[in-house]
C-alpha cells in the first residue's frame, strides 16, 4: 500500500494499484454506498417531477458516522436552533446525499472499469472531473472510519497510529492511513 | 445561468474573495463558522476554501491554521441566505460547519 497520486500532464491524475489494494478500495467504497443509502427513486406512477419537491428528513441520522458527513446547519443551542436545523436539513439533505452517493459511484465505476484491464499492478487514470469525484469519495471514507475508530482528538489518531499489530483494530487504521496518503497526494494535484 | 436568473436582487452575494471576512456589516450579521476534527486533512480544508471561496492560497492556509489551532474559524459572511449556501456547501465536502448569527 505504497501508491500514491501523481499528476498528469494537461490534467487529471494517475496512481498505481495492486489487486488488493483496488479490492480494498472497492469494497470500502460499496460498504459506504450502502450506509449512505439508495437514491430517492420516484414511485411507479409519480410523476418524476414530485421528486425534485420532496423533502428529506428532519432529524439527524442516528448512525454516529451518518450524522458525521450530514452535520446539523446550527449549533445546538436552543429550541430555535433546533428547529432551523430540522428546516435545513429537510430542505439539503437529500442533495447531499445525491452528491455523496455521486462522488462514490464514481469510484467503483472507475475501479471496474481498471478491474477489467488485466491482473497484476494497474494505472488508474482520472480526468480532472474524476479527480474532483474520488476527493470527496476519500474524505467521506475517512471521515466513516474516523468515526468508527472514535478519533476524537489528535491525541486519539496519534494513539492509534502506534497500536500493537494484535490490535483488531489494526486493519482498519491501516486502511484509515492508507486512505489519508490517497488523499493526501491526490489533493496535491490539484493545488 | 445568473444572467437569466429570477432570483430577488437581495440573495444575490457579493465577491467573497474581494471582502474582508472578519468585518461583519451590521445589516448582514451572519457568519460561516467551520469546526476543527482530527480526520480532515490540512491540505484539504485548505484545498476546499481556496476552491469554493475562491480565497488566495496564503488566506486559505491562514484560514485552516486557524480552524486547526484555535478550533473554529469564521469563513464568510453575508446574509442569512447566502450563509446557509456556504454551510450546505462545506457539508458536501466533509467538512463540519455551521452558520450563526454574528453578535460582537
Amino acid at each position: 500500500m505504497s501508491g500514491h497520486f501523481e499528476a498528469l500532464p494537461g490534467g487529471g491524475a494517475a496512481v498505481p494499484l495492486d489487486e488488493v489494494e483496488i479490492s480494498i478500495l472497492r469494497s470500502l467504497a460499496v460498504q459506504l454506498l450502502e450506509l449512505i443509502g439508495p437514491g430517492d427513486e420516484p414511485p411507479v406512477g409519480e410523476d418524476p417531477l414530485a421528486g425534485l419537491f420532496r423533502e428529506g428528513p428532519s432529524e439527524p441520522p442516528s448512525d454516529p458516522a451518518l450524522a458525521r458527513l450530514f452535520p446539523n446547519a446550527y449549533a445546538d443551542d436552543d429550541e430555535e436552533l433546533r428547529a432551523a436545523s430540522a428546516e435545513f436539513r429537510r430542505f439539503t439533505e437529500t442533495d447531499l446525499r445525491d452528491r455523496k452517493r455521486g462522488d462514490v459511484l464514481a469510484v467503483v465505476r472507475s475501479l471496474d472499469a481498471l478491474g477489467a484491464a488485466g491482473e497484476g499492478v494497474a494505472v488508474l487514470k482520472l480526468t480532472a472531473d474524476d479527480s474532483r469525484h474520488w476527493l470527496g469519495a476519500l474524505n467521506d471514507l475517512r471521515l466513516t472510519i474516523g468515526t468508527r475508530l472514535e478519533i476524537a482528538d489528535d491525541e486519539e489518531s496519534d494513539r492509534l497510529y502506534r497500536l500493537p499489530d494484535s490490535d483488531p483494530r489494526k486493519p482498519m487504521v491501516m486502511a484509515y492511513l492508507w486512505l489519508g496518503a490517497l488523499q493526501e497526494t491526490l489533493v496535491e494535484t490539484l493545488m | 445561468m445568473d444572467r437569466v436568473s429570477v432570483a430577488p436582487t437581495e440573495i444575490e452575494r457579493t465577491e467573497p474573495a474581494a471582502e474582508g471576512f472578519a468585518v461583519v456589516e451590521p445589516d448582514v450579521p451572519w457568519v460561516t463558522i467551520v469546526h476543527n476534527d482530527p480526520v480532515n486533512l490540512m491540505s484539504y480544508v485548505t484545498y476546499v476554501f481556496q476552491t469554493y471561496f475562491g480565497y488566495s492560497k496564503d488566506k486559505a492556509h491562514k484560514l485552516m491554521l486557524d480552524v486547526h489551532h484555535k478550533g473554529r474559524a469564521i469563513v464568510s459572511s453575508g446574509t442569512r441566505e447566502e450563509m446557509e449556501r456556504d454551510v450546505q456547501a462545506m457539508h458536501g465536502f466533509g467538512l463540519w460547519a455551521t452558520l450563526s448569527q454574528d453578535r460582537n
